[in-house]
């Protein structure tokens, strides 16, 4: 059963590897139907902070507590299922097709409807057809990050943690991914997305936050969501 | 999880056919360099020694394959995905450690025979016993070996650390193995089913302990 979350608290997150200090007691709020944009420079702890968010990397201090109405919802398997990520790596297997992954998470996940998803996300992402027979391994950059993204859609998290989602894919790509992020939006799903593409995140992400050497600098929310010149402006404030 | 494993093998062949190639090898050049003077008077191996370098070879080979199965799960951290999902921790390292025993009972079911054949050992005049031995000796390597193949994941210098820390834990494991084979060889039944329940104690102590640990070793 997929919990149904509708917010995400993050309190007081502190993360150290070893004598460093990743993140630095950062606190915020993700929300169900909001896009929040993880803005920062390289090395702000932004991708450390999705990995806890994730439930994949314990934090040194702190927690983060995710919400269905009044009841929180505990860690486990329902909650894993709720979650969906796109990470640097695809987390796809390159001795397999683009359908065998995509069949091996959907009874993962005990999806009764696996093949007719993959294959409707596929149309989605935008994979051609005679590719999707073809092992992964012999997919360019932009094409494995189109099945990551099918995968990471593929249980309907309620929770979507992306990171740098626009990496190596064309324009046309691109503007798909961002019409599939607002349909999440519409779903009612708590996104999360660390990108430095503000171009494409403008318009779609109500929510920013900057990072800044593991601190939050920034924590800004607008109803009518931010343009592109307002996230560099944010971005050049915050995180420069 | 272990279909998954097998039919990516079945199509690389990498690891399949490296670690089938390299327990033969060690079993042929030892017929070759062990020999003694039959009573007809011809070189022929020592069928005494069998047990030992059956199973060296059997430990060395999974070692090469466990090594590079868990590689599989680093590229394109899949191990990552395979964690974020809500298949428990428990079922992915049964998972794992499944797939792992089955390419190494397809490599034993070359090597022993080569064994049988180059060594002249009589290793299937007991059928039962040494069926139950090659089966729990093989999974009590599966599934320590999936351990610290999975606890060394992350780490840069795995391959040559996974023999360090391994192979002192499998002591035991091998030792039974060997007396074990050796009581089958020499027809003495009652050491060797000793030897095998010995190994199923070994095996069930490691299951619980592994699926207790799993989840921690792997999660940052």
């Amino acid at each position: 059963m997929t919990a149904a979350i509708d917010a995400v608290a993050i309190r007081g997150l502190t993360k150290r590897y070893g004598a460093t200090r990743v993140l630095a007691n950062v606190s915020m709020e993700l929300r169900a139907g909001s896009l929040c944009a993880l803005l920062g420079p390289n090395g702000a702890g932004k991708t450390t902070l999705l990995g806890i968010v994730s439930t994949l990397v314990r934090p040194s201090s702190g927690e983060v507590a995710y919400r269905a109405g009044a009841d929180a919802v505990p860690a486990g398997g329902p909650l894993r299922r709720a979650i969906g990520v796109l990470a640097h790596d695809s987390f796809l297997y390159g001795g397999l097709t683009a359908e065998e992954n995509l069949a091996f998470y959907a009874r993962l996940y005990e999806l009764a409807d696996g093949p007719s998803r993959a294959s409707a996300l596929l149309d989605e992402v935008g994979l051609a057809e005679e590719a999707r027979v073809r092992q992964v391994r012999t997919y360019s950059r932009g094409m494995v990050q189109r099945v990551a993204l099918a995968r990471a859609l593929l249980h309907e998290p309620r929770v979507l943690l992306l990171d740098e989602p626009f990496t190596g894919i064309d324009r046309t790509g691109a503007a798909a991914l961002a019409r599939t992020l607002a349909r999440a939006v519409e779903r009612g799903c708590v996104c999360l997305v660390v990108s430095h593409d503000l171009e494409a995140l403008a318009g779609i992400a109500d929510h920013v936050a900057v990072l800044r050497r593991g601190k939050l600098e920034h924590d800004e929310r607008r109803a009518g969501g931010f343009s592109e010149k307002e996230l560099k402006e944010l971005y050049h404030r915050h995180a420069e | 999880m272990a279909w998954k494993d097998l039919r990516v093998e079945l199509r690389s062949r990498e690891i399949l056919f490296t670690m089938a190639f390299f327990a033969a090898m060690v079993v042929v050049l030892f017929s070759l360099a062990f020999l003694k003077e039959s009573d007809q008077g011809e070189m022929v191996a020592v069928a005494e020694i069998t047990p030992g370098f059956l199973w060296v070879a059997v430990l060395f080979s999974a070692t090469l394959g466990m090594s590079r199965a868990f590689d599989r799960e680093r590229e394109s951290d899949t191990m990552r995905g395979l964690l974020l999902s809500p298949a428990p921790r428990t079922a992915l390292f049964l998972g794992k450690a499944v797939g792992l025993f089955l390419m190494m009972a397809m490599v034993e079911a070359v090597v022993v025979p080569l064994c049988w054949f180059f060594f002249a050992a009589p290793l299937f005049s007991e059928p039962l016993p040494m069926l139950a031995l090659v089966l729990l000796a093989t999974a009590g390597v599966a599934v320590v070996g999936s351990v610290f193949a999975a606890m060394l994941m992350r780490t840069r210098s795995r391959d040559v650390l996974l023999p360090v820390v391994l192979y002192p834990i499998l002591v035991p494991l091998f030792i039974a193995a060997i007396k074990a084979t050796s009581g089958i060889l020499v027809g003495e039944l009652d050491p060797a089913w000793f030897w095998i329940r010995f190994l199923l104690v070994y095996d069930a102590t490691f299951v619980v302990a592994a699926l207790w640990t799993f989840e921690s070793l792997v999660i940052e």
